[in-house]
């Protein structure tokens, strides 16, 4: 790294490095088309081609890549979920996240803060001890703890929250982490890039054809692709994605904000959750508290932003932290959350041959990029999913078979 | 402050309502299928465009229907279930 340093130095030009090849036009076929270029499809393309030699990819970005829920998320990771499946899952998830800096070649800040989900009720605490021992039975670090541990970890909390809502206790998880999550994106667009993978940003997907059941090609602003394999990784896009292959999915779409404050110095080291107050927060490692909330209440297809949610949260962040009273929040943002009505993803196959989801994301998604990238990237090249993704198979409603993960959101929806 | 119009109450602030959900159909359970009661169960019309809502006043109890754009948010009529021909303007 020093001589490169020293050579970047002496020369004479110095182009800024570029993360990816820009192409003019998508060629006309690829073995796969990923719509999508958020992190999900980036690591969809990246596996593909280092797990499964599958280079003649394109993922298709109808905006910028990194642009949709991947960079509006409030960036925790963590595996403390509620049913075995989702926690093995979330978890070989954060296991490939504690190396991915050093696999993409990119310092992603994953930064491993512990992370407490705060009950101030009897009933939230039963949930804590039911997850703390499903998470301990299939091996992850999680345990129930006292408000003498919290006040240990997070000295600055008002344990009372304003005598409304008194802090009984907490799900602590060791493993809960933070990132820098355009990073995810732009690492993986590296890497897929480096192994051959085409990134396509400002292209749309305008349709996609199907044939006796089917995929045999997309429709795209910069022309026809064929191809017999897609992979759809929209997020709050997928259901006009699914509308144009005549598919049924339970998704539906609700706003999911978030904000920051200004920086401050170094004070909240763990991640805070509390379900009752519905707000989680962490400081970044430039300093701004990264805060969201609950979903917005009812279906709109938008990313504006409210006042209402600005005024809720920080009313709630001022029982948790009343000395926070004069410092500003200095951006909102909002993202399309696809929900599902179990709280778990949609992954795999469907009944149109050669078209696969990685969708019903909601409010959980960027914690599973990779693992969702690695998994969607199996599913595609055996045509088959691997048992990792078996309980979030879209197949799962007709079978009345619900991964309910409810009990593990971050907040109560 | 978000606006919607109660067809018994009148233009009153969104935090007065409850949305709830798309108005929809059930298949006739005598004849459908179990794949069809299942998809109705479960499945929905998440792509956007304009929908029949049922909301919800939670003050005064009253559940009604609203004709509103998913993508745009803009709420072209409410009414009382089966009872269109008293439209009245909706919230802006």
């Amino acid at each position: 790294m020093p001589l490169r340093l020293l050579k970047f130095a002496l020369s004479k030009e110095h182009p800024a490095p570029r993360f990816f090849k820009s192409h003019e036009t998508p060629k006309k076929s690829y073995d796969v088309v990923i719509i999508g270029g958020g992190g999900h499809g980036l690591a969809a393309a990246y596996y593909l081609a280092k797990d499964h030699g599958i280079t003649n990819v394109c993922v298709l970005e109808k905006g910028y890549i990194g642009g949709g829920n991947t960079g509006r998320n409030t960036t925790i990771v963590r595996s403390n979920y509620l049913t075995p499946e989702g926690v093995n899952f979330y978890d070989a998830s954060v296991k490939i996240y504690e190396g991915l800096s050093e696999e993409l070649d990119l310092n992603l800040f994953y930064s491993t803060r512990g992370h407490f989900t705060l009950a101030h009720t009897e009933s939230a605490m039963r949930t804590m001890r039911w997850r703390a021992e499903v998470n301990k039975h299939v091996g992850v670090e999680s345990r129930v703890v006292g408000p003498d541990e919290i006040a240990k970890a997070c000295p600055q909390l008002d344990l009372s929250c304003s005598g409304q809502a008194p802090i009984l206790g907490a799900l602590f998880h060791a493993p809960g982490s933070v990132a820098r999550h355009d990073g995810v994106a732009w690492g993986y667009a590296r890497g897929a890039d480096r192994l051959g993978a085409e990134i396509y940003q400002n292209t749309e997907v305008l349709g996609i054809d199907v044939k006796n059941g089917k995929v045999c090609g997309v429709k795209t602003n910069k022309g026809y692709i064929e191809t017999k394999q897609v992979l759809s990784a929209v997020a709050g896009f997928t259901p006009r994605i699914t509308e144009m292959v005549d598919l049924e999915t339970p998704i539906v779409i609700h706003p999911l904000q978030a904000c920051v404050t200004e920086p401050m110095k170094p004070w909240l080291n763990t991640i805070l959750v509390s379900g009752s107050l519905h707000v989680y927060v962490s400081q970044s490692s430039r300093g701004e508290l990264v805060m969201g909330s609950s979903l917005d209440p009812y279906e709109v297809h938008s990313t504006r932003s409210t006042l209402d949610f600005v005024e809720g949260l920080t009313s709630h962040m001022l029982d948790m932290f009343p000395f926070l009273s004069n410092v500003k929040v200095v951006r909102q943002w909002a993202g399309m959350a696809d929900m599902t009505p179990d709280f778990a993803p949609i992954m795999g196959k469907t009944p149109i041959e050669g078209f696969y989801l990685d969708a019903g994301w909601g409010t959980w998604g960027f914690k599973a990029t990779p693992i969702s990238g690695k998994t969607m990237a199996q599913t595609i090249a055996n045509d088959s999913a691997p048992d990792l993704i078996h309980s979030f198979r879209l197949s799962r409603f007709e079978d009345y078979e619900l991964t309910g993960e409810k009990g593990a959101a971050s907040v109560g929806h | 402050m978000k606006l919607l119009t109660c067809p018994m109450n009148g233009t009153r602030p969104l935090s007065e309502f409850v949305f709830g959900g798309e108005y929809r159909q059930a298949p006739d359970q005598d004849t459908c299928t179990d794949a069809q009661w299942a998809a109705f169960v479960h499945n929905r019309s998440g792509a956007p465009g304009d929908k029949k809502e049922w909301w919800y006043h939670s003050p005064s109890g009253t559940w009604f229907i609203a004709e509103r754009n998913t993508l745009t948010d803009k709420v072209t009529s409410t009414y009382l279930l089966g009872q269109k021909d008293t439209t009245q303007e909706a919230g802006k």
